[in-house]
């Protein structure tokens, strides 16, 4: 598995559509790719996926697009791409709250 | 051994029981249900409570501050203290504290003040890193991470796997092969600072544990001085060997109060639930599951308690430690998969905790030495030298 969530940005109004109630982790973007929030669907997401990309969108209007990563290791995946994210750009996502992670230093 | 709590262990049992059911289980309500961590708010509340409760630090020696608690003792409040969803890799969430990494209570008096007290202090962390790719069941041959003196420093290259908590850590004990020609003779413990040039946590290791992650180390050509050894030179397999033994009581302990929680729930919800017109309690199948889980307890329990009390007295427990966490882990194993059989889909939801032990308590089986490792090395105790 890669360490970056490499996939495909996909514009927000293919949400509704795209996604399922999976669990899994997300990442939101703006028009010029920049990520601006990470986060999961875990355990107790209502509508899973689909559910918490579709809601935390609309909490912020600069957001256009997004990916996802099925996967049921939802928190140690979040925990991974937050670290990762740290390591690439020295802070962490505009839209994350603070947050008390370890470090990477991924090849 | 006296099969019977004394009056003191009992009053701390149920003060430990009542303290999870209390505390603990409601805020699990709330959380995620792979959580391994509090809110910060919630994390220093309860430890104030602890510490009222006397029982904070409970693995630190009284020389250095900790309550002067029995290892029997300590072992049945381990079993109390994992009687939560998140209770096999997270038991109480850490609001018990720790004694960090026990190899430091031998460490030299400079590097007490520098990694023990402040890991004590909850100001630093520690990691353990013994296992390799190359395996981790035999570390005196699996060795490859290697150090070569130059001058008064030591110079460490290769890396580690599965190495828990490497990521948050300020420093780890790192085992590295310092003379390629005395297999078990030829490692030694350093300790590493993690902000040392040539130190990286490469990845994280994604496993059925979905919180409680793994690292996979490199290091390339980290200096450590001399003076940051552990013990003596080429004796660290003597340090990983006693940390791996004493490990596998607690270790074994956890699963058996999960395997307690989960027969407790399980004695609550077959009585009220029906199928073809009776309660599931009446079907002799559901009957039989309930037996055996209760004799795999006992069993367990006994075995890891006898382990505890051998370690006590300062008797040899090599064996009894291995037969406890063998024991332990294989049926605590069983006993979570027939409480899922008899919750039916209930059972595989992640509404109730069963999925959550049924994947942690796979994992089980195979870290800190997996069964097949504790058979060899009880083996290897019946028949003597001969095996080695």
């Amino acid at each position: 598995m890669a360490i970056r969530l490499d996939k495909p940005w996909q514009p927000m109004a293919e949400a509704g559509s795209a996604l399922k109630g999976h669990m899994g982790v997300f990442q939101l973007a703006n028009e010029a790719g920049e990520i601006l929030l990470i986060n999961y669907a875990g355990g107790r997401s209502l509508f899973g996926l689909k559910g918490e990309v579709i809601d935390q969108a609309k909490e912020l209007s600069e957001v256009t697009q997004f990916r996802v990563e099925v996967t049921t290791a939802y928190m140690s995946r979040f925990r991974e791409l937050m670290m990762v994210y740290h390591a690439d750009h020295g802070k962490y996502p505009k839209h994350n709250p603070p947050v008390n992670l370890g470090r990477l230093s991924p090849v | 051994m006296d099969l019977n709590l004394t009056e003191e262990q009992d009053m701390i049992v149920r003060m430990v029981r009542r303290f999870v059911r209390d505390e603990i289980i409601p805020l699990e309500m709330h959380l995620d249900p792979d959580a391994d961590e509090l809110a910060p708010e919630d994390r220093s509340r309860l430890i104030e409570k602890t510490k009222e409760m006397g029982l904070y630090g409970l693995d630190i020696p009284p020389a250095y501050g900790g309550p002067d608690i029995d290892l029997v003792t300590r072992t049945l409040i381990a079993i109390e203290m994992s009687q939560h969803r998140a209770g096999l890799y997270a038991p109480c969430y850490g609001t018990f504290g720790g004694a960090g990494l026990a190899q430091l209570f031998e460490a030299t008096d400079e590097q007490k003040e520098k990694y023990l007290y402040p890991t004590l202090r909850g100001e630093k962390r520690g990691f353990f890193g013994l296992s390799e790719p190359s395996g981790g069941s035999d570390p005196a041959r699996a060795i490859q991470t290697k150090a070569v003196q130059d001058g008064s420093d030591w110079i460490i290259n290769g890396g580690k796997l599965w190495i828990s908590g490497a990521d948050r850590a300020n420093f780890g004990l790192v085992f590295a092969r310092t003379n390629a020609d005395k297999g078990r003779n030829g490692v030694t413990c350093f300790i590493v600072d993690t902000d040392t040039p040539g130190f990286h946590v490469r990845r994280v290791v994604h496993t059925l544990r979905s919180a409680h992650y793994a690292t996979e180390l490199q290091f390339e050509d980290m200096r450590i001085p001399a003076s940051n050894i552990l013990g003596e030179l080429n004796k660290g397999f003597a340090i990983a060997n006693d940390r791996l033994t004493r490990q596998r009581i607690p270790y074994a302990a956890s699963c058996i109060g999960v395997a307690i929680k989960a027969q407790e729930m399980a004695l609550d919800y077959v009585p009220q639930r029906e199928t073809f017109g009776a309660p599931l309690s009446s079907r002799q199948s559901i009957q039989w599951m309930l037996v055996d889980n209760e004799i795999d307890i006992k069993q367990s329990t006994w075995i890891t308690l006898e382990a505890a009390n051998k370690a006590n007295l300062g008797e040899p427990f090599r064996k009894e430690a291995a037969m406890a966490k063998l024991v332990a882990t294989e049926a605590g194993g069983r006993v979570v998969d027939r409480c899922m059989q008899m919750f039916g889909g209930l059972g595989v939801a992640k509404d109730l905790p069963f999925e959550r032990w049924f994947r942690e308590m796979r994992i089980r089986r195979i870290g800190e030495g997996p069964s097949e490792v504790q058979r060899h090395v009880i083996a290897r105790e019946l028949l003597g030298a001969s095996l080695r």
